[in-house]
């Protein structure tokens, strides 16, 4: 999932920066890849409600813990927002919402001016706001696995150390 | 290694990705031509004119239908082939960001459409009234629009640089001598609107045909009467527009033509041969006409990638250049207040449709 939320940060940066060929076929992986991030995440908020993840280790402060707690809900209501706001959108500004071929979504809001200029504007600063979140999240998990070694990035990893 | 050490791998990765992100974002490169950049020249070609859209910003919306022959399905699966009606929203415009630029007979008319499959599928395309168009890339496109750009000191664009981007673009002096040959019809109603841009037809059996489309008119055309201009109101096209349509419907037929190898899809400054296939597929009315100020098209972008299966952009690189241009237009303007329009629909006469 990370993978394939960098990925959307970098194809939507790219893809409102260009003229060449390459806005089409960003453009168009930047829908569906949005929706099925959309899908994923609702399936793992799910699951972390009913499974809640490994315990923070003990050697942390108050505000650490704090900073872990935040920064994972806002990265999951970020991850929630963002395909919402893409949606909202496009349904604001009255596109069709192609995912491919003939496959698309109704909208959900109705064909506004206004309220698309708004929603435009949202989907840039949330963009922005989950990247520099990836980032602090990136930075943690690092300073986890190669300073404090405890255990942490292991349990982020999506190679399970089966020996724990 | 020591935990120093440690601490400026991170760092490093950190700075990697973030370097990374800026590059692709275009931060760092300030020769990269973005939309925005773009719809800047626009604006330093006419003035910011807030509320209208950076080019072809002089219109009027109008509605009507298409009746598809059934004819298309041979080349595409597209649902707009299908034999059957579908409500058309399009809109007449004159090219240039001027929004209230008098109508003249050189003036480049455009036609935008947007058809509604009954699938909830669109299909948005937008049309000149010229052979050819005068720029094949989008980095021709913008120079063009730096070299149009008024001179300070006379108002006018600088002759010299015009010249020195015809030198540098020779297919744009040959393009701009076609257009300049073709003699200008006497409206909008004889007129025939080119798409320019080539795309992919793909048919259900998954056979792909190249093509080009134009809207031709079933009124009849009549040279433009150069000898008296005097007269001429600044809107004459458009209310000559209006009224026709009040008279009766305008119609156009939807001539597909189908390129052969070797003509070229990513050049959209050269015409392909006259003896090239063409097919009728369709007929296109237009009942209706209002002012942009509460017409349906004010708030629709006629973005040329919004297409339905079977609808494919070819490889011409004008089409993602349109797309992205529109799609930066439309987002300033949705924000911004928009002044009522050079063209107003007059009340409607004893005698005429409503």
């Amino acid at each position: 999932m990370a993978a394939m939320v960098l990925s959307m940060l970098f194809i939507g940066v790219g893809m409102v920066s260009t003229v060449s060929g390459r806005y089409h076929g960003l453009i168009a992986i930047h829908r569906p890849l949005g929706i099925a991030i959309l899908v994923l995440v609702v399936i793992r908020l799910i699951n972390r409600l009913l499974h809640p993840g490994p315990p923070l280790p003990a050697h942390l402060n108050a505000l650490e813990r704090f900073a872990a707690k935040a920064s994972q809900v806002l990265l999951y209501a970020l991850m929630i927002l963002m395909p919402l706001i893409g949606w909202a959108m496009l349904s604001a500004a009255g596109y069709p919402i192609v995912l491919a071929g003939a496959v698309h979504l109704p909208a959900i809001l109705p064909h506004d001016p206004a309220l698309y200029a708004l929603l435009r504007r949202a989907h840039t600063l949330l963009a922005y706001t989950l990247f520099a979140t990836f980032m602090a999240h990136l930075g943690a998990a690092l300073v986890h696995a190669l300073i404090y070694r405890d255990g942490v990035f292991t349990s982020m990893a999506p190679w399970r150390s089966r020996r724990t | 290694m020591s935990k120093q050490s440690r601490l400026i791998v991170i760092g490093a990765v950190l700075a990697v990705v973030a370097v990374a992100f800026a590059y692709v974002a275009g931060w760092l490169s300030a020769q990269r031509l973005s939309p925005a950049r773009m719809i800047d020249a626009f604006e330093a070609a006419a003035g910011p004119h807030p509320g209208f859209r950076r080019n072809h910003a002089k219109g009027l919306c109008a509605t009507g239908f298409f009746d598809s022959n059934g004819a298309g399905t041979r080349l595409s699966k597209a649902a707009v082939f299908a034999p059957g009606r579908i409500a058309v929203i399009g809109r007449f415009a004159l090219a240039g960001s001027q929004p209230f630029q008098a109508d003249a007979a050189a003036s480049v008319r455009s036609l935008a459409l947007r058809f509604a499959l009954s699938d909830g599928e669109e299909w948005r395309t937008g049309m000149n009234a010229i052979p050819v168009f005068p720029v094949n890339t989008p980095q021709a496109f913008y120079e063009q629009l730096l070299a149009s750009r008024p001179d300070p000191a006379t108002g006018k664009p600088d002759p010299g640089r015009m010249a020195e981007f015809l030198h540098r673009h020779p297919e744009s002096a040959r393009a701009l001598q076609l257009i300049g040959s073709q003699s200008n019809s006497s409206g909008f109603g004889n007129s025939r609107f080119n798409g320019l841009d080539a795309f992919r037809f793909v048919a259900a059996n998954g056979v792909v045909t190249l093509v080009r489309w134009a809207m031709v008119p079933n009124q009849p055309f009549s040279a433009d009467d150069t000898a008296d201009t005097r007269a001429r109101s600044r809107n004459y096209l458009f209310e000559a527009l209006i009224a026709d349509v009040r008279h009766q419907p305008l119609q156009w037929h939807l001539m597909v033509t189908i390129a052969q190898s070797g003509d070229p899809t990513n050049d959209a400054t050269v015409a392909w041969p006259l003896d090239r296939e063409q097919l009728d597929v369709g007929t296109l009315t237009i009942d209706h006409t209002q002012g942009e100020d509460t017409g349906a098209c004010r708030d629709l972008n006629f973005d040329p990638l919004v297409l339905p299966s079977g609808i494919e952009p070819s490889d011409d690189p004008l089409l993602s250049a349109r797309s992205a241009a529109y799609a930066r237009s439309v987002t300033l303007r949705a924000a911004e207040a928009k002044p009522p329009s050079a063209v107003q629909t007059p009340k409607i006469e004893p005698g005429e449709r409503p």
